[in-house]
């Protein structure tokens, strides 16, 4: 805390004028650089951001690297298993320097190319997912909470509306014609040349069915908070300024309900990797040959009592992704909140 | 030169000296126009009842027909116990309620009859101090951008300009210019204070409404922010609603203050009046709960007017005059007819059938002529009730409650 130290303000009520010599020491460090500086104090946050880091450039360089051939995701290497044909040859899954993870048992592919393609895929679903969800939760959530009656009211019904629904029936039901039909939608759309417009379009559908039914939470959450904030009196102080709505909604309280908002998305952004893993699962998600973590670890499964290695990295990393999004988030959290002493 | 040799003085500039110096108590600027003029305002909140279908099944009458007038640069003080109404009219002063009724004049336009699109630019004009320091600041807002919002918003300085001018307003305020990048919770309970009064001040408004802007703050910290309102008071010429509860403040900040009780305004008066010779019996009360320093310090006890009860409900209220629950005066007229706002000296009105001073209150009300009622309160045939002037300000004529004559007001007491 050495760094906030020097910006503590003297505790008395003093006029300022007599305090000239510390104006030096305050000016040019705005309230973004103090928020870095705490998270930056904070070793776990910090140890946490880097892996998260890792693993998002990981996903991001995934196809890039797919792209200029150096990950092979679907290039068979039967000779690399055993003469039955299942397990692979060597010890751990067939490590060695060629394929660092070993290789798929079965079809000899390099697991990690197939892991790392994988974790682009999953993530992305999740990322987008979880920011779909935000959107969707928050912006209902302080309307509803803010303007409350009539329209809080209708919100409300639609949020127990949505959690009394079946989602898992309608999913499995919905899958196929909702797939199809996605697909002659966003045929035009210009594809990174490595999802088949199958995937991409059941990609889009498992964002858009966890965005369905992933926002009522969030709106409950956020709702709370404003029916709170919309009481204190800086927000009459901002209506008498003539503040228009989306001012009061989004610059007044929304900056409030962000602590929140971000301890959900940590708690949103691994149960989003699990559910889609889970739809891989069932069937719903991207298929294979394309990898997403779901899929490999579905695969996986089969393989536990003869290649536990095959299970244990794709479930390992699947954990530690969770862990470090949930440490990232509760780092940022204590950062941006300026009340929070440890 | 020892350190005792210093008198505190000398470790201040010249302008803090003056700002910490005990300043004298406010004047009204002679022969100003009123700037706000309230009539007959009411604001009755709906109770509704609970289940599927929620009908309306009473009303509290927060605010029930007040009327007053804010001079051009003065300052009108509203005091009265908990949940009388004084915030509620504060509130309606500036629009953050809808008022039920009742005019509020501001120059030439109604302010009650304005529609949201048309209070815009009447924000500029009225601004509001609020009570509590530590809610009235957004906490995730920097101070530079919560005293500069309004600048934003009402759009009339261009976006590289604005930080100079909050800098200059956290100058006037006695804040460190330097500090617009701090947040509220780096701030005391004073310097929070400050700034709320710097956001009140960003748009130069000509009236504020001040809603008990000390009574969260130290007592020595109170008396730095009572100096400094009356600094900008003079400097701008900014006119107060003040609304407290604590009747020294008011007494020092207020040349006119209205008493209220039960969402009606009970006496008004100018403060040497409304404090020395008190008509209410309910002003007197208030008054003599006030704790006296002098009278500590010769042991004595004083006399005290302890009004038994509670508030009654203002979903409610008694019939008649509201006070007459606990009224120790109360007679049959009281819950019969409500007294009027009668004026009874040259800056005085009060509301009350057996209004006089303390110990000499009359036996017979001094209503019921006017009224036309008899002295128990029920209507005489023949009688005429003459006209009460029941407006917001005061007239050059008023009613003498000892010799029960009317009386005009000499040249030098016109206003």
């Amino acid at each position: 805390m050495t760094l906030t130290a020097s910006v503590e303000p003297h505790g008395d009520d003093n006029f300022s004028d007599v305090e000239g010599d510390s104006q030096t020491a305050v000016a040019g460090r705005s309230p973004m650089q103090l928020a870095v500086a705490r998270f930056r104090a904070d070793k776990l946050s910090m140890v946490s951001f880097a892996i998260s880091v890792f693993i998002v450039l990981c996903a991001i360089a995934a196809p890039i690297l797919v792209a200029v051939d150096v990950l092979n995701p679907n290039a068979f290497n039967r000779d690399l298993l055993s003469s039955t044909g299942t397990n692979p040859l060597g010890r751990f899954g067939g490590v060695s320097w060629d394929h660092p993870f070993g290789v798929e048992p079965g079809t000899g592919r390099d697991l990690l190319s197939r892991i790392m393609l994988a974790m682009t895929w999953s993530l992305g679903i999740a990322l987008t997912g979880t920011l779909l969800t935000v959107i969707i939760g928050v912006v209902l959530g302080i309307v509803s909470g803010f303007s409350g009656g009539f329209i809080d009211a209708t919100v409300g019904r639609f949020i127990d509306l949505t959690l009394s629904f079946p989602q898992t029936m309608m999913l499995l039901a919905l899958s196929s014609p909702a797939v199809l039909l996605l697909r002659t939608d966003i045929a035009g759309l210009p594809g990174l040349g490595l999802l088949e417009d199958r995937d991409r379009a059941s990609g889009l559908y498992v964002i858009l069915i966890l965005a369905a039914f992933g926002w009522p939470p969030v709106a409950r959450v956020v709702r709370g908070q404003v029916l709170s904030i919309r009481e204190r009196e800086f927000i009459e102080a901002a209506k008498l300024m003539g503040a228009s709505r989306r001012r009061l909604y989004f610059k007044e309280v929304l900056p409030n309900v962000w602590a929140p908002i971000l301890v959900y998305v940590t708690l949103l952004v691994p149960a989003y990797i699990s559910a889609e893993a889970a739809f891989s699962f069932l069937g719903v998600g991207i298929k294979p040959p394309t990898p997403t973590l779901g899929n490999i670890l579905a695969n996986s499964v089969n393989y536990t009592s003869a290649d536990p290695t095959f299970f244990f990295l794709p479930g390992v990393l699947l954990a530690l992704t969770v862990v470090v999004f949930n440490l990232v988030g509760d780092g940022a959290r204590d950062a941006l909140d300026p009340k929070t002493h440890r | 030169m020892t350190q005792a040799d210093h008198t505190p003085e000398d470790f201040m500039t010249a302008e803090q000296a003056r700002v910490l110096a005990p300043h004298a108590p406010s004047v009204n600027p002679t022969g100003a126009k009123p700037i706000l003029q309230v009539e007959n305002l009411r604001k009755y909140f709906p109770v509704k009842s609970s289940g599927l279908i929620r009908r309306t099944i009473g009303q509290v009458q927060a605010v029930d027909g007040v009327s007053f007038e804010v001079p051009a640069g003065g300052s009108l003080g509203l005091v009265g116990e908990s949940g009388c109404g004084k915030s509620t009219t504060g509130r309606l002063i500036t629009r953050l309620y809808e008022p039920t009724g009742g005019a509020i004049r501001f120059g030439d336009q109604d302010i009650a009859q304005t529609s949201a699109r048309g209070l815009k630019p009447l924000r500029r004009e009225i601004q509001m101090i609020f009570q509590d320091p530590y809610t009235s600041l957004n906490p995730r807002h920097t101070v530079g951008s919560i005293v500069g919002a309004p600048l934003q918003i009402h759009d009339i300085v261009p976006k590289d300009k604005v930080l100079p001018r909050v800098q200059e307003l956290l100058e006037i305020v006695g804040l460190n210019p330097e500090h617009y990048n701090r947040y509220p919770h780096e701030f005391s309970g004073g310097q929070r204070q400050r700034i709320g009064i710097a956001r009140a001040l960003t748009l130069q408004p000509k009236l504020l409404v001040a809603d008990e802007p000390v009574s969260a703050l130290d007592v020595s910290i109170q008396a730095q922010v009572i100096n400094l309102l009356q600094d900008l008071q003079k400097e701008f010429g900014i006119a107060f609603l003040f609304i407290a509860h604590d009747l020294a403040i008011v007494r020092h900040f207020c040349p006119e203050v209205a008493v209220m009780y039960l969402g009606k305004i009970v006496e008004i008066a100018d403060r040497e009046t409304l404090y020395n010779r008190p008509h209410h019996p309910y002003t007197q009360a208030l008054l003599s709960a006030v704790p006296d320093v002098k009278q500590a310090a010769i042991g004595g006890r004083r006399e005290r007017i302890r009004l038994t009860g509670d508030v009654p409900s203002p979903i409610n209220p008694p019939s008649g005059c509201r006070f007459r629950t606990r009224c120790p005066l109360a007679q049959e007229i009281c819950a019969k007819v409500e007294p009027p706002m009668l004026q009874v000296g040259p800056r005085h009105k009060v509301a009350c059938h057996f209004a006089g001073e303390i110990g000499k209150h009359p036996e017979q009300p001094v209503t019921a002529k006017l009224l036309g009622v008899d002295d128990y309160g029920t209507a005489e045939p023949g009688a005429t009730p003459s006209e009460i002037e029941q407006g917001p300000g005061f007239t050059d004529t008023w009613f003498d409650v000892n010799t029960r004559t009317v009386r005009h007001a000499t040249p030098d007491q016109r206003s």
